[in-house]
C-alpha cells in the first residue's frame, strides 16, 4: 500500500514537471521566524528569489510566520492556490511540511536546513562544518595569543554544527589553541540581539582572545563592532560580512543559501527538478571562505596556501570534518 | 440608577464596543497611509477569520490558548497579583504534558493520558508559578520581576532539555518525537465530521477550556477561596485583619495561576504539534494579560476577548496572505491598536457616555 502511493506520488511528480510546469510558474517562499529583512540567513533566500525574478521577470509570493502554527497554514494556503514550487527556510519548518508535502503530492517543495524524506520534496543542506572549518583554520594562524572565540545564537544541533567545524579546523593549524566559546540566548531575541553580541565579544577579547568568529544572525554585527572598535578581528557568516568594517573583519564563512535558493527556482522552471537530499559543501561551493579586496591585507601568502591546501585535501576526503549530526557530539 | 452610572450592558457591551471601533478606526486609518483599500483588509481580516469553516477552526484553536492564560492571568489580579509570567509557565507546562505523553502513548488509547496530560500540565506550570509566588508571600520580592525572570529561566531550560535531552538522535529541529496515536488530543474535523474544520488544528482543547471556564467562575464568586482571593485582592491589609493569611493566599492563588497556563500546552502540544517544540507558547502568555485586561477579568470577558484576539490572529495572517504589502509587523500593529484603545483608553469614552445616558434619563424621567 504505502510503496504504491509512493510510486503513484513519483510519477505524478515526473508528470508535473514535464506538463503543468511550464505553462502557471508561480513559486512561493516561506520564511521562518526572523523573517524577510533578518540580514542573515532568512534573507539570504530571499535574495537568492529575488536573483531568480531580476534574471527571469517571474514574480514569487511570500509569506513570514510568526506563529508555529502558521507554518503549516502558509504551506498549505499557498498550495492550495496551486503555487509550485514552494521553498520553506529554516529546519524548524520540516514537520510542517512533512504533513502539507503528503496532502498535496503534486506539488514541488523544497526545504532548506532539513531533511524531510518524501518523493516531491527537495531537501538542501549544507555541510556548515567543512567552511567553519576553514575560518577556524585562518583565525588559528592568525591569533597572537593563541586564543580564539566563538559567539553563536542559540544552543541548537544547527549552531553546535557550525562551532565544533571552527574548534576542528583551528586545532587542526594548533593543536594546543584555546577556544572561548559562548551562546547568546535561549529564545528568539538571540538571532536579533547586537548589542549583547557585542558585550560577549568584548568579555571574549577581555579573556585573552583576539579573534572571534559568529553564528547568531543579527547580532553577529555587534560582535564585529565590538572586534572593530577594540582592534580586534571578528569572522563573519552566511553572507559575505568583509565589508561592514574593512580590515576588522578576518574573513566570513559564506553559506550560499541565496545560490541554493535561486538554483532550485531555476531547475523548477527549465524542468530539472529533482527530488531528494542535496547536501552542498566545499566541493558543491556551498560553502566557502570570502577572500575579497576588504580582508586582503590580513590574509597573508603563508594563510592563503594553508587554507587552500586545507580545501582540497577535504574535497579529497583526505582530512575529514566531523559531522555534529552523526553522533551528535563533538570530539574538539 | 443613580447619576453617573451605566447600565451594566453599556459598561460591558457599549464601552468595549466603542473601543473596539475606535481602535479599527485608527488602524485603517494606517492602512490608508501605506496605501492599501482599508474595506478591502477588514474584509479579509473578517472573512479570513469566520467566513469559512477552516478559518473558523483556527480561529478556535487561538482562542483556546489565549482562554487558558488569560484566565492564569485574572485569577492571579483578582488576589491583586501581577501575574507576568503566563508565558514561562505554559512553556514549562507544556514539557509536563509531554513527558506524560511520551511516557505513556505507545500503551494506552488517547483517552487514558489526557487526564494524566492534564495533571502533568497543571502541575509544572503550577510549579513553575510556586517559587515567584513564594518569594512574594515570605521575602516580599515583587511578582512582576520575579516572574518575567523565570520566563527566561524557563526557556533557558527548555532549550537545553530540547536540544541535548528530548531531541531524537540525528535529526536538526530541537523538538521532541512525534507523539503516537496515545498522546494526540482528536481534532475536532474528525470528531464533528458533519462541520467542515477543514485543516484546521481546533481540537478537544476548546471544551476543555470552556469547562476550565466554568470551574474559574465557581472557584472565584462561589467558594470561600475565592472570596478570600477577591478580599485579598480588594484589601490586603483589611482580609488579614479579618483572618485571611496573606502567604497563604498569595502562594496558592499563584498556583493556581500557574497551573491555568500550564493547560495551554494541551491545546498546542497534544492537540496540534503532537510534539514538544522550541518557542510553542508564542507570546499567548502575553496575550492572557490583555485578554484578562478587556475580559474584565470575568470568564464570560475573557472568553469574548479571547475570541477577539483569534480572530486578529487568524484573520491577520490571511490578512498578510491576501495583501502582501501589509506585513507581518502591520498586523502586530492592529493588535497594539485594539489593546491600546481596549486597555490603557477604556475610560476614554466613558465621560461622554455617561453624559448622554444622564441626560437621556433625566429626559425620560421629566416625560
Amino acid at each position: 500500500m504505502k510503496t504504491t502511493t509512493i510510486l503513484g506520488a513519483v510519477a505524478l511528480a515526473a508528470v508535473m514537471t514535464t506538463g503543468a510546469m511550464a505553462e502557471t510558474f508561480k513559486p512561493a517562499v516561506v520564511y521562518d521566524f526572523g523573517g524577510r529583512n533578518d540580514r542573515s540567513f532568512n534573507e539570504a533566500a530571499y535574495k537568492g528569489a529575488l536573483q531568480f525574478e531580476e534574471r527571469t521577470g517571474i514574480k514569487f509570493r511570500d509569506f513570514e510566520i510568526q506563529n508555529p502554527s502558521q507554518r503549516e497554514q502558509a504551506l498549505r494556503n499557498f498550495a492550495r492556490r496551486g503555487l509550485d514550487p514552494i521553498i520553506t527556510i529554516g529546519f524548524a519548518q520540516a514537520a510542517a511540511l512533512e504533513k502539507v508535502a503528503k496532502e498535496f503530492p503534486d506539488t514541488h517543495f523544497a526545504i532548506v536546513d532539513s531533511v524531510v524524506d518524501l518523493p516531491n520534496v527537495r531537501s538542501i543542506v549544507f555541510k556548515e562544518g567543512e567552511g567553519s572549518f576553514l575560518v577556524g583554520l585562518l583565525a588559528a594562524m592568525s591569533t597572537e595569543s593563541d586564543t580564539i572565540g566563538f559567539v553563536g545564537g542559540m544552543d541548537i544541533p544547527l549552531i553546535r554544527k557550525f562551532a565544533c567545524g571552527y574548534k576542528q579546523g583551528a586545532k587542526y593549524a594548533k593543536p594546543d589553541i584555546e577556544i572561548i566559546e559562548n551562546m547568546t540566548g535561549t529564545t528568539g531575541a538571540a538571532w536579533t540581539d547586537p548589542l549583547k553580541g557585542g558585550e560577549l565579544a568584548r568579555s571574549q577579547f577581555a579573556r585573552g582572545a583576539d579573534v572571534v568568529f559568529h553564528a547568531a544572525g543579527l547580532t553577529g554585527t555587534g560582535v564585529l563592532q565590538a572586534a572593530a572598535d577594540e582592534g580586534k578581528l571578528g569572522i563573519g557568516v552566511d553572507s559575505n560580512q568583509n565589508h561592514l568594517h574593512p580590515g576588522s573583519v578576518l574573513t566570513s564563512m559564506i553559506k550560499a543559501v541565496d545560490v541554493a535558493v535561486d538554483k532550485t527556482l531555476t531547475d523548477a522552471k527549465e524542468g530539472k527538478w529533482t527530488s531528494g537530499v542535496e547536501v552542498l559543501g566545499l566541493a558543491e561551493n556551498g560553502v566557502s571562505w570570502s577572500y575579497d579586496e576588504y580582508n586582503k591585507p590580513l590574509i597573508t601568502a603563508e594563510m592563503q596556501s594553508a587554507v587552500e591546501q586545507a580545501k582540497m585535501d577535504i574535497i579529497s576526503g583526505k582530512v575529514e570534518v566531523h559531522d555534529y549530526m552523526v553522533d551528535s557530539t563533538c570530539p574538539f | 440608577m443613580s447619576k453617573g452610572q451605566l447600565p451594566r450592558w453599556v459598561d460591558y457591551g457599549v464601552l468595549p464596543a466603542l473601543n473596539l471601533l475606535a481602535a479599527f478606526i485608527i488602524s485603517g486609518l494606517v492602512v490608508v497611509v501605506i496605501g492599501e483599500d482599508p474595506f478591502e483588509a477588514v474584509k479579509w481580516l473578517v472573512w479570513g477569520a469566520l467566513g469559512y469553516g477552516e478559518g473558523i477552526g483556527y480561529t478556535l484553536y487561538y482562542a483556546t490558548n489565549f482562554i487558558f492564560t488569560g484566565l492564569a492571568v485574572a485569577v492571579a489580579f483578582h488576589a491583586g497579583l501581577f501575574n507576568i509570567g503566563g508565558e514561562g509557565q505554559a512553556y514549562v507546562g507544556g514539557l509536563g504534558i509531554a513527558l506524560v505523553c511520551l511516557a505513556m502513548d505507545r500503551f494506552v488509547p488517547w483517552w487514558v493520558t489526557f487526564p494524566f496530560a492534564i495533571i502533568g500540565g497543571a502541575v509544572f506550570g503550577a510549579a513553575w508559578a510556586f517559587i515567584p509566588g513564594y518569594l512574594q508571600a515570605k521575602r516580599g520580592s515583587h511578582i512582576v520581576i520575579t516572574t518575567i525572570m523565570f520566563n527566561f529561566i524557563a526557556s533557558a531550560l527548555m532549550v537545553y532539555l530540547l536540544s541535548n535531552i528530548l531531541i531524537p538522535q540525528g535529526t536538526m529541529s530541537p523538538s521532541s518525537r512525534n507523539f503516537e496515536a496515545g498522546g494526540q488530543l482528536p481534532l475536532l474535523r474528525n470528531v464533528f465530521t458533519s462541520f467542515d474544520f477543514g485543516q484546521s488544528p481546533v481540537n478537544l482543547a476548546f471544551f476543555l477550556a470552556l469547562a476550565v471556564c466554568v470551574v474559574v467562575w465557581l472557584l472565584i464568586w462561589h467558594t470561600k477561596l475565592g472570596y478570600e482571593i477577591r478580599s485579598f485582592g480588594a484589601n490586603p491589609d483589611a482580609a488579614a485583619y479579618a483572618g485571611i493569611s496573606p502567604v497563604r493566599i498569595t502562594v496558592v492563588t499563584m498556583l493556581i495561576s500557574g497551573a491555568l497556563a500550564g493547560l495551554m500546552g494541551i491545546n498546542v502540544v497534544m492537540g496540534e504539534q503532537t510534539r514538544l517544540l522550541l518557542d510553542f507558547a508564542g507570546g499567548a502568555g502575553f496575550v492572557g494579560i490583555a485578554v484578562a485586561l478587556m475580559g474584565r477579568g470575568h470568564p464570560i470577558g475573557i472568553i469574548l476577548a479571547s475570541m477577539l484576539f483569534g480572530l486578529l490572529y487568524q484573520g491577520g495572517a490571511e490578512l498578510a496572505f491576501e495583501i502582501p504589502t501589509i506585513s507581518r509587523d502591520m498586523i502586530v500593529v492592529i493588535q497594539a491598536l485594539v489593546i491600546l484603545f481596549a486597555g490603557a483608553l477604556e475610560h476614554m469614552f466613558r465621560p461622554a457616555v455617561v453624559a448622554f445616558f444622564d441626560r437621556f434619563s433625566s429626559s425620560t424621567a421629566e416625560a
